[in-house]
């Protein structure tokens, strides 16, 4: 337990002591929120879509924890880097409970972060539908972080340095982000595109928050759960599996 | 007599092509202090982690503390600690939270991991500095520090990556003398290796000279001398090895960024 506790706390202490990147990291959302959610607000009204912000901001806090567990997972690459993945990586700690660490370390600080958006957008006219139902939207944004930490945490188990950086954030990250209904509505979609986002576990994620803030599922709730759910078991023993082969 | 904590046969490592170790065996005896001394490039470091579950051998059979490090690699992690030759610390970290975070994952019981952090932080000349993150540390400081905390949890194998080096004597002294106090009172077998022929000389009970992956020699330093007919292990270790200075080929993580660099992005 001691063992799972250090691992996360490491993580814990390391996002608090970057406020520089904690507070970079929010500026991107923030434009979206202002760009996209006044930029569109008229047209999506005249669609009789209703408030666009309202729409908006749950896709927007999805985006945030994507992003930050995404980057979190990737950080292993950098502990490659500096030479402290070798002191993890000979300690008498099963495999998936290092990953278990790490990944709940990435899920809590991605969660922060998502809270803080959350806050963020309830200061632009975001408006909470039943504050009832706000512990199930944590949930989903635990899950969504999860998800995305160990997806991050299993992909940078095969990469030796940041040089691909850019390849996962153009290739993956962002195809991501744009194919998840996080910025348009599901409904109504139809061919590829509509493959596309079935198939994007992200979709899921911002469904559920968009359901539980909002009152309003795409899938639904139950649907939402489970694939978010399964997508994070596979990708947690994939990430383990991954990590164990990390020859040095 | 005492056994064999290490036994290694046939042990042999390719990287794509190029043979790093070469069907080396030999064994250490339990509780002995073994230095494993080489050139550069000899085939030492990826030689310890083979031992260490970082590499898989590409032949041969390790066992360590009567286990297959290649197989059992959870239970093989239980029985050693060891100071890697490259920094291993974390950076954004203090030099205390490295220390607790070591002792966390190896379970060393709460009040013990304080009283031993305290100490090792005192003996390498640290504990001042507990709180301060290791990015503003020195080069020194780092090493002292990675020693200090390969000690915490008294390992029943401890393997050294050339630990002392660039350490100035008084360090290097305070150093092995804790380590060799480990030894004699708890009986903990030490793997080592340097390019300080006096420190092997000093403090080996047996000796490895392994060069361009292959064992040359193995024996005390008396034995080594005498087989030699030289006066001091420096004059044994030139003889046996040559005069030569060795070029080191880049590994494979430099091989990789210029694989990338040629292809682009
Ligand atoms: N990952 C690697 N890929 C390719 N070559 C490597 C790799 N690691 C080590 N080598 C090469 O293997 C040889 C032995 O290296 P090493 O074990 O580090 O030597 P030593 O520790 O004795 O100085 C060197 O020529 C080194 O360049
Ligand atoms: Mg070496």
């Amino acid at each position: 337990m001691e063992v799972l506790y250090v691992m996360w706390l490491r993580q814990i202490k390391k996002y608090w002591r970057s406020r520089a990147r904690m507070i970079g990291s929010l500026g991107q959302p923030l434009l979206f929120l202002i760009a996209f959610g006044f930029g569109f607000g008229s047209i999506y009204q005249k669609a009789e879509g209703g408030n666009f912000i309202q729409f908006l901001a749950p896709g927007i806090i999805a985006m945030s924890i994507l992003f930050t567990a995404m980057f979190t997972g990737i950080e292993l690459i950098w502990d490659r880097q500096f030479g402290f993945l070798k002191e993890t990586l000979v300690a008498p700690v099963s495999r998936p409970l290092i990953m278990l660490g790490r990944t709940l370390g990435g899920a809590t600080v991605s969660v922060f972060q998502g809270v803080v958006v959350l806050l963020v957008s309830l200061l632009v006219g975001f408006k909470i539908g039943n504050p009832a139902l706000l512990p199930l939207a944590l949930l989903f944004m635990f899950l969504i972080a999860l998800l995305f930490t160990a997806f991050g945490t299993a992909i940078a188990s095969r990469m030796d340095d940041m040089q691909a950086f850019p390849l996962v954030m153009n290739f993956i990250i962002m195809p991501i982000f744009f194919f998840s209904g996080a910025l348009f509505p599901l409904e109504g979609l139809s061919g590829p595109i509509e493959v596309i986002t079935n198939f994007n576990p992200l979709s899921y994620g911002v469904d559920g928050l968009r359901g539980a803030l909002g009152g309003v599922y795409h899938f639904g709730l139950f649907a939402d759960l489970a694939v978010l759910v399964l997508t994070t078991t596979f990708l947690f023993a994939a990430g383990s599996y991954l990590f164990s082969k990390i020859e040095i | 007599m005492k056994d064999a904590i290490i036994t290694i046969k046939g042990l042999t490592k390719n990287f794509n092509g190029f043979t790093a170790v070469n069907d080396i065996s030999f064994e250490v005896k339990g509780g002995h202090i073994f230095a494993f001394l080489g050139p550069n490039g000899a085939g030492k470091t990826t030689t310890i982690k083979m031992l260490t579950t970082l590499l898989n051998p590409s032949k041969g059979d390790i066992v360590l503390n009567g286990i297959d490090p290649t197989k059992d690699k959870d239970k093989a992690r239980r029985s050693f600690g060891i100071v890697f030759q490259d920094p291993s610390l974390d950076d954004e970290l203090t030099a205390y939270e490295n220390m607790e975070f070591h002792g966390a994952i190896y379970k060393v019981p709460k009040r013990l991991r304080e009283d031993r952090i305290a100490y090792l932080m005192n003996l390498v000349g640290l504990f001042e500095r507990r709180n301060d993150r290791i990015k503003t540390f020195s080069g020194g400081m780092k090493r002292r520090l990675e020693i200090a905390r390969g000690l915490i949890h008294h390992p029943k194998i401890l393997f050294l990556d050339e630990p002392t080096l660039g350490l100035d004597p008084q360090t290097r002294n305070s150093i092995w003398d804790y380590i060799k106090k480990l030894n004699m009172e708890e009986g903990m077998t030490v793997f080592f290796t340097t390019h300080y022929m006096e420190e092997a000389e000093k403090v080996a009970d047996t000796i490895a000279i392994i060069d361009k992956g292959i064992i040359l020699k193995t024996g005390t330093a008396e034995e080594l001398k005498g087989l030699t007919k030289t006066k001091s292990l420096e004059e044994a270790f030139l003889k046996l090895t040559g005069y030569s200075i060795r070029e080191e080929r880049s590994g494979a993580v430099d091989n990789l960024r210029t694989a990338k660099r040629i292809w682009g992005r």
